[in-house]
């Protein structure tokens, strides 16, 4: 059997705030992401999932439980993971085709022999025209674009990714879902994709994975989506099944973006 | 409004200004002359002074040298602001320590300093640098400190998830974040260059611009006075067109307020 691409097991991640107290965002949080399998976590905003994905990352460390990637316990960052982040994080001073190369360049692979390679993934990506552009002579869907090229063309094992089509307009989000769809088609990396969009979530992933509003946000439910492959976003969207899920999925998730709703109201009333 | 028409209107207010310059040194008004042209000299006169200067090729060599200590103090401020900002930026300690000390020196109007320079290196162009070298080194230092430090959190993540090293982290991110502050700030820390070696050769020296307008006011000779204020903002005006030329070519990255896009 092949090992498990990520695992977290019981994980508890807490944040010391400014006046001592301490912060419990996520509790008692179980999550695998099996090779080769597409797991989606969607919960209210604040629920804690993107922190969870920085558990995954490396980035936080959990204050209790256990990280293995691929069967061995994370130590510092994970090397085998890919890491899409919501935010533009494209080095604005390279060239998209410099951007690209870089994640090459950074293992030692000669510039000769990285940018051609990198100019492949930008035309994979729809970008073999752009690649003398900087990030701010780009569109929002374009810099996402990039973006994945950059973290592709290192062929990570796992892809983690925060939102990434978060910031764009609804077209495009639909645009980015296919192409990345597309792209994990040919060699099926673990995907672990946060988002809070469960249309979204539906329409990619092998399993959607619900989180309860926060603070102390745990698990809630888990869901196994099996619509067929190869998929496309705009027509999957009409499939019977997808509607069924969608309406038993969002019977849970509604109850949790009505409680992390209120509580961001209180907490802001309180301010 | 086009550009010629604009161009005019510009033209024309030096014409203005000159012609009344011109008669109100000559020409009496009411039985009197508005400027005395013992104060404020004339047009021509000033004019004929800077062909006389060019003619003679005086003027190249205190150009020379006030470039030379331009030049010189730029370059010694921004390598030591560059090395410094850098050091305290990833020392935060260091930074800490030093901080009051910073912001006393930074305090103090750098003219005082141009005796004391004077006196450990003498009249030469090395008392000017110095000068120049104060002024430009904490423009630079701020800047390159505050690049370093303001680097977005994400793109730094994001270095350190495609998998680089501390030192690929400062080659390909710190770097280039803090060298972008500095160059924006280019203007006026060349500006500065200038205003140290201008004063330093203003307070005591045997060459450069600042000395000429120096020895001309000495002998009460406005004419020449003028004539150095001419060519000095002349040189200015060269310099920051260079600078302006080496921006657009180092910041290409970088949106201008042009492109709405941000």
């Amino acid at each position: 059997m092949t090992p498990t691409a990520v695992a977290l097991e019981d994980a508890k991640v807490a944040f010391r705030l400014g006046d001592g107290r301490v912060y419990t965002a996520v509790e008692q949080a179980h999550l695998t992401v099996d090779q080769g399998e597409f797991v989606a976590i969607v919960g209210p905003t604040g629920c804690g999932k993107s922190t969870l994905l920085n558990v995954a990352a490396g980035l936080l460390k959990p204050a209790a439980g256990s990280v293995r990637i691929f069967d061995r316990p994370l130590a510092g960052l994970n090397r085998d993971a890919g890491y899409l982040f919501q935010a533009d994080a494209l080095f604005p001073w390279k060239t998209a085709l410099d951007n690209v190369a870089i994640g090459l360049e950074i293992k030692g692979t000669p510039r000769a022999e990285a940018l051609p390679r990198a100019q492949k993934w930008l035309t994979s990506v729809g970008l073999g025209a752009f690649g003398g552009r900087y990030p701010h002579m780009l569109s929002g869907g374009q810099r996402k674009r990039v973006a994945l090229a950059q973290v592709l063309i290192r062929d990570p094992k796992i892809l983690l990714m925060d939102e990434p089509f978060g910031p764009l307009d609804a077209q495009t989000r639909q645009v980015m879902g296919n192409l990345l769809l597309d792209l994990w088609n040919a060699d099926r990396k673990a995907v672990l994709f946060v988002t809070h969009d469960l249309e979204e979530a539906i329409a990619l992933a092998d399993r959607v994975v619900i989180m309860s509003a926060g603070p102390s946000s745990r698990i809630i439910g888990d869901w196994r989506v099996s619509l067929p492959r190869p998929r496309d976003i705009f027509e999957v969207r009409l499939d019977k099944e997808f509607h069924a899920l969608h309406r038993e999925i969002w019977s849970v998730l509604k109850d949790e973006v009505m409680k992390g709703y209120a509580q961001s109201t209180n907490a802001a009333e309180a301010v | 409004m086009s550009r010629a028409t604009l161009l005019a209107l510009q033209i024309l207010v030096a014409v203005i200004g000159i012609v009344l310059w011109q008669v109100l040194t000559t020409v009496p008004l009411f039985g009197k002359i508005l400027l005395p042209p013992f104060f404020f000299s004339n047009p021509f006169d000033v004019f004929s002074q800077i062909v006389k200067w060019f003619s003679t090729g005086v003027i190249w060599k205190h150009l020379g040298i006030t470039l030379a200590e331009s030049i010189l103090a730029f370059v010694i401020g921004s390598v030591g602001g560059v090395l410094v900002g850098f050091w305290f930026a990833r020392q935060p300690l260091v930074a800490a320590v030093f901080d009051p000390y910073v912001k006393m020196v930074n305090a103090l109007p750098r003219v005082v300093l141009a005796p004391i320079f004077a006196l450990w290196l003498g009249l030469g162009i090395w008392s000017k640098v110095a000068l120049g070298v104060t002024l430009v080194f904490f423009i630079v230092f701020f800047n390159v400190y505050q690049g370093v430090k303001e680097v977005s959190r994400t793109v730094l993540d994001n270095g350190r998830m495609l998998g680089m090293s501390e030192r690929q982290l400062m080659q390909h991110v710190y770097w280039p974040s803090a060298l972008s502050w500095m160059f924006s700030s280019l203007h006026t820390s060349v500006g500065f260059a200038v205003v140290g070696a201008v004063v330093g050769e203003y307070l005591g020296s045997a060459a450069g611009l600042g000395y000429l307008i120096q020895q001309a006011e000495g002998i009460f000779d406005v004419a020449g006075v003028f004539a150095g204020m001419f060519v000095l903002s002349a040189f200015v005006i060269l310099i920051d067109f260079g600078v302006t030329l080496v921006e657009r070519r180092l910041l290409v990255w970088r949106p201008t307020a042009a492109d709405g896009r941000g």
